[in-house]
């Protein structure tokens, strides 16, 4: 099973697109170059998505200009960074950086972390369109309580939200996020998760976002580029990209659409996609807003008549798009549905007994739906 | 009984000679320190082993070459001649030129060593956030290094204070221009005037003390700074 490398160039409004294009050494213990080509959207969540060693962090630290770019150029919404002759210092280029371990200075409070990028926020002042505010950006990071402290005395998810919130104080163009989470225990996770989201929500600065989390990716992306060893295997809008990668126990695929109606009797909520509708567990999020669930290949399961004195409620008609059959038991197959994609995975048994083939018809029976947003 | 004028003169030379020492130290060492934290040059390894010289060799070997270079028929003695300023050897500035050298590697390791336990992180950072070469060494790497300071200065301090042998070689025993408290020491032990001896011997053991006890603490106090930083 393998997509066409999608480059989203025609999608793009072409007054914000980011350009990526350059070659670089990929960390110093890796024998491969980083080589990009591409044009991302220059707003919303670009998640930057590979193994560790992929050249993942390479990227974000050309684009800062932390790293040395071999040749080639880096375009963010119509100012040149990097080309033929240019290259700004780093301290030159409108990025907010987090690092992964939630580096502040120690040597300063945490409000004196934050003066540090809106002294110098200010310097570079006057280019910026609409500065964000130092009150609603602590408001919106939750850190109002911990200004007096030392970065010491925080917890891993309380530092990362410094960061965070620090990095935009600088008037960012672009900001650039390394696994921010990567160093935090699931509780801390799921504790910044919903300020990331917030953010997302709430400011208009296109965010690159490294991480190998796919848990991460289909909550806050808008668009996913993955590498591999260095070069890009696949980008574009982040639901047809993440149900196209191998990903094992995590194959699945995105949807986005809108909650319709809920019963209250079930404490279930009616969820349209291009393709369908799924019931879903009310939690009472409104209805008619932007939602985005998971369905799991694992989750789905597939018959050839609509399920009858089931347990499972959602039973939807799809097409079967591709069957990906290797030598283990098991085998995903691609379903679809209207303009939405569904990953089954069931075994290769099953797929010979039900006599699966290209273009047929069948029925998923989806087991379990995780809403993200 | 106590310090006779002979002795106040060479402590207040000795002080004067220190402190001049270690300002000028903190001003050259901070940018070789720096370079010597830093750089991935493969002149990095021999800079820094002429930098720790002065740990291993007889004071007087330093004394000689000096005494040599610095003398009439030197090449920075003809420099210096040519400059109008005379022959350094046997002069006050002879001798802080000498201290310099021989206190270098005192000053010169602290700061390294601070500098390289910076790391680049809070650097890059400070780059990202839009802080300029210049911004970045004072706001981040001053601060950051502040106990390398303290360190380098008192230890540079100390160290010219102790110094014997480069001084008798290149200073001599002039008083009140090079006569200082360790040649003053020596005299007094060569006349057998042991009480005048004890006073000056004694002093410079306490001081000694205090300094290295200062040094100590300060150190301690960053080691568990540290240790609450990681806990």
């Amino acid at each position: 099973m393998t997509i066409e490398p999608r480059l989203l160039a025609d999608a793009i409004n072409p007054e914000k697109v980011i350009t990526l294009r350059f070659q670089a050494r990929a960390g110093t213990d890796s024998d491969f170059t980083l080589k990009l080509d591409l044009q991302l959207p220059g707003e919303g969540i670009s998640a930057v998505f590979g193994a560790s060693g992929s050249g993942k962090t390479t990227l974000l630290r050309c684009v800062a200009g932390l790293a040395p770019v071999l040749s080639g150029s880096i375009v963010v919404n119509n100012e040149t960074w990097h080309d033929t002759g240019v290259s700004l210092p780093a301290h030159q280029r409108p990025v907010g950086y987090v690092f992964q371990e939630a580096s502040l200075f120690e040597h300063l409070s945490t409000a004196a972390n934050l003066d540090f990028a809106e002294k110098r926020a200010k310097r570079f002042g006057g280019r910026v369109a609409s500065p964000i505010d130092r009150n609603q950006i602590v408001e919106l990071m939750g850190i109002g309580r911990l200004l007096q402290r030392r970065p010491a005395q925080l917890s891993g998810g309380e530092r990362q939200r410094v960061a965070i919130a620090r990095a935009l104080l600088i008037n960012p163009r672009l900001l650039l996020m390394d696994e921010p989470l990567a160093a935090l225990d699931a509780g801390h996770k799921q504790e910044i998760l919903p300020y990331l989201e917030k953010l997302h929500r709430e400011i208009q600065i296109p965010v690159l976002y490294v991480t190998h989390s796919v848990d991460e990716v289909s909550r806050l992306a808008d668009q996913l580029l993955v590498l591999q060893e260095g070069e890009v295997l696949v980008s574009g809008p982040v639901g047809p990209v993440l149900s196209g990668l191998r990903l094992g126990d995590e194959a699945g695929a995105v949807l986005e659409g809108r909650l319709q109606a809920r019963d209250e009797q079930w404490k279930l909520a009616l969820f349209r996609f291009a393709g369908g509708e799924l019931w879903v567990r009310d939690r009472g999020q409104p209805l008619q807003s932007d939602t985005r669930v998971r369905v799991l290949a694992r989750d789905v399961s597939l018959s050839l008549q609509p399920a009858q004195q089931s347990s499972i409620l959602n039973s939807l008609p799809a097409m079967v798009e591709s069957i990906e059959e290797g030598d283990e038991a098991m085998a995903l197959v691609r379903l679809r549905l209207g303009d939405s994609v569904l990953i089954a995975r069931v075994s290769r048994r099953s797929v010979a007994e039900l006599g699966l083939e290209l273009g047929m018809a069948v029925y998923a029976q989806v087991k379990s739906v995780a809403i993200l947003r | 009984m106590g310090f006779s004028p002979a002795d106040l003169d060479a402590i207040s030379l000795t002080l004067r000679l220190a402190t001049v020492t270690t300002a000028i130290l903190l001003l050259l060492g901070t940018p070789l320190a720096w370079w010597l934290a830093t750089t991935a040059s493969r002149w990095r390894g021999p800079v820094g082993a002429i930098v720790a010289l002065p740990l291993v060799l007889p004071p007087t070997v330093i004394g000689f070459y000096l005494l040599i270079l610095l003398g009439p028929r030197g090449p920075v003695g003809e420099l210096t001649t040519v400059l109008g300023l005379g022959t350094l050897p046997f002069t006050f500035w002879g001798l802080v030129v000498g201290s310099v050298v021989y206190s270098m590697p005192f000053v010169v390791q602290p700061l390294q060593n601070a500098f390289a336990g910076i790391g680049a992180r809070p650097l890059e950072m400070a780059a990202t956030l839009r802080a300029g070469p210049w911004d970045r060494f004072l706001n981040v790497v001053l601060p950051m290094s502040k106990q390398g300071y303290y360190t380098a200065a008192v230890l540079g301090f100390a160290h010219t204070v102790g110094e014997f042998g480069v001084v008798l070689m290149i200073g001599g025993n002039i008083p009140g221009q090079t006569r200082v408290v360790s040649v003053q020491l020596y005299d007094h032990v060569e006349a057998l005037d042991y009480a005048q001896a004890h006073w000056l011997a004694a002093t410079l053991l306490v001081f000694s003390f205090v300094v290295l006890l200062l040094v100590y603490s300060l150190q301690g106090r960053a080691a568990s700074f540290l240790a609450r930083g990681s806990a």
